[in-house]
């Protein structure tokens, strides 16, 4: 060894000569394998593709299905669903999980209606604080999440509790009537007015959850933070490493997702028109957000999928209520088919991950 | 010869009973390639670590251009120019190729759409990341957009040596730059190392891989047990002896045990 000669590189000599031409991509792709690349680029496609066909089934199983109607009604009531969907998107893409999406809807617009009647202080004011304080439980769970490295689910499922048991304490159970509302603070209920064109009422709320998600698609594909968000979820270590501030983005996005909670939470007073600690989102509100968000096709390891998508998973839970309801089946079969349709979308999920092998 | 551009003295590194820097010393010159042997477990990868921000050293100082510097994290690193590419390549899967090379340091539309409304300029950063992957001659990427994860490992290791190479304006630091690549593209790798050297920037080359080390180094830093052991020029010592001397086979002339 020690007679080694110089340049050491002699063995290298063989590649004159050598064919020029460097790796190139394959681009003779098997059906099957094309549609998986497709989809691997456009993860909204597969809850798109079902929603259509959905709508198509449900057209012909009922005559009542497909009208302005029906459709405007399935919008009104994924409306709640879709803006938590939202926070629970971000927070999926970091690869984590937030509980507390329904528990801090419920608090925030019960901090609403409370400052609003107990406090005296004005709508808009109140309205305000509300949103500040859903920003706030969101940027404690962020701060747990990402300074003390806990793991979401058990902070969120601590503070889903925390959040929930606080609001009845807070509440002291009471409800404020949609009268009362209505006449002292309408502002409270502005998200449940409509316009009605041609007869047709769409919600203000409806339209709140289209600009939010259109929104949010565009920062998430259009800006660095976006880019970040999806790095993160991706592989943090890497994301550190190439520059990204993890932490930081941790905590925004919780944040940000605690804000959307709050903006969920005073679309509810417009929805059901009284401010209820009781409200149903504050138990169910995080499964609703999750379903809506795994059908849509994002994955739940992070860094996959988009928020579209998530708008199609709740449309389709929409649809498969109203036209289950309309065709006239037991209502059990909308969460069975539901049910059906997480564990194909998570299926799909795991098959597009293998795009690379 | 010159003063150092980047040095460190004294730096130690504790993961709790396990001492991987012991105070160790280094020294990179002006405009050379420093390769940066050891075996495993030497702490060569706690030294790299320590000099691109990454972790941070819990005793000694660094010293980069005459001035005292301490990085907190390898976005700190980057702002001094110091540009690293990881075994690990640090690299988001999902994201394209283009995403990855402008990680942390996105371009922004020029106007209102960059300044208020934040939109990447993503033909610019596109037509740059294509422009750094041509020079480099590693691969014919036919979608600047595709994920990281379609492409094969040399080409991983490809686009972050790209990455590094594009950025770095004062050193950089290569970890086993070319562990994943056949011999053509290891070759690419080197010839791009040349270059860079060439622009005048100084490269810090951890490998494993001898016959590249002595081919490219212009001094090689030999690391044993958490220390800097000796500094050894190729052409004074055979490849078998800077083997020897990393594991402790041997010691150079004039080093005490």
């Amino acid at each position: 060894m020690a007679t080694e000669p110089k340049p050491a590189s002699g063995f290298e000599e063989g590649l004159t000569g050598a064919s020029e031409t460097v790796a190139s991509f394959e681009q003779k792709e098997r059906g099957l394998k094309k549609i998986q690349h497709w989809l691997h680029q456009t993860p909204s496609a597969v809850p798109m593709i079902v929603l259509i066909a959905s709508v198509i089934v449900f057209a012909f199983l009922s005559d009542n299905f497909f009208r302005a109607t029906t459709m405007s009604t399935i919008l009104q009531q994924i409306a709640i669903v879709g803006i938590i969907g939202c926070a629970q998107t971000i927070v999926i893409l970091t690869a984590g999980i937030d509980l507390s999406v329904g528990a801090i809807a419920v608090f925030s617009s019960v901090l609403m209606g409370q400052f609003t009647f107990r406090y005296g202080i004005p709508a808009p004011a109140a309205i305000a604080l509300g949103l500040a304080a859903g920003a706030a439980m969101g940027a404690l769970n962020g701060f747990l999440i990402s300074r003390l490295k806990l793991p979401p689910f058990i902070v969120t499922l601590g503070t889903w509790q925390i959040f929930l048991a606080s609001n009845f304490i807070f509440s002291q159970n009471e409800t404020i009537r949609s009268r009362e509302i209505s006449e002292q603070a309408p502002a409270l209920q502005f998200w449940g007015y409509a316009i009605q064109p041609g007869g047709v009422k769409v919600l203000y709320a409806v339209f709140l959850m289209i600009a939010l998600v259109a929104v949010m698609s565009y920062v998430l594909r259009n800006t660095a933070w976006g880019r970040h968000v999806y790095a993160v979820g991706d592989d943090a270590e890497a994301a550190q490493l190439a520059g990204v501030q993890t932490d930081r983005i941790l905590i925004q996005v919780y944040t940000l997702a605690g804000l959307f909670c709050a903006i969920a939470g005073w679309v509810m007073i417009g929805r059901f028109g009284s401010v209820s600690p009781t409200a149903s989102t504050g138990q169910l509100g995080n499964i609703q957000s999750i379903t809506a968000v795994v059908i849509g096709g994002i994955s739940l390891f992070g860094g996959r999928g988009s928020i579209v998508g998530m708008f199609f998973g709740a449309l389709i839970v929409g649809v498969f209520e109203m036209g289950l309801r309309l065709v006239g089946t037991d209502p059990q079969w909308t969460f069975f088919l539901i049910g059906v349709l997480i564990i194909f979308a998570v299926a799909v999920d795991q098959w597009i991950r293998k795009v690379s092998s | 010869m010159s003063e150092p551009i980047l040095y460190a003295r004294n730096l130690v590194k504790r993961y709790g009973k396990v001492t991987a820097l012991d105070h160790c010393d280094f020294d990179l010159m002006p405009g050379e390639i420093l390769a940066v042997i050891g075996d495993n477990g030497a702490g060569k990868s706690s030294l790299i670590k320590a000099l691109s921000g990454a972790v941070q050293p819990d005793e000694g100082e660094i010293t980069l251009e005459g001035r005292k510097v301490q990085f907190g994290s390898p976005l700190e690193a980057r702002g001094y120019g110091i540009e690293c590419v990881y075994q690990t390549l640090a690299m988001s899967p999902a994201l394209s190729i283009a995403d990855n090379m402008f990680m942390g340091r996105e371009l922004r539309k020029p106007g209102i759409m960059g300044s208020w409304f934040r939109q990447l300029d993503r033909p610019k950063m596109e037509a740059f990341a294509r422009e750094k992957l041509n020079e480099l001659g590693l691969m014919t990427i036919q979608n600047i957009n595709q994920a990281v994860e379609t492409l094969s490992g040399g080409q991983r290791q490809g686009v972050a040596v790209a990455r590094a190479a594009a950025f770095g304006s004062k050193v950089v630091i290569l970890d086993e730059p070319t562990a994943a690549l056949g011999v053509k593209e290891s070759r690419k790798v080197l010839e791009l190392i040349r270059d860079v050297r060439s622009r005048g920037i100084p490269i810090i080359l951890i490998s494993h891989n001898m016959p590249h080390v002595f081919e490219v180094a212009d001094r090689i830093h030999i690391h044993r047990l958490g220390r800097r052991l000796a500094v050894i020029r190729p052409d004074e010592y055979s490849m078998s002896d800077a083997v020897a001397f990393m594991t402790g086979a041997k010691l150079p002339e004039g080093v005490a045990a």
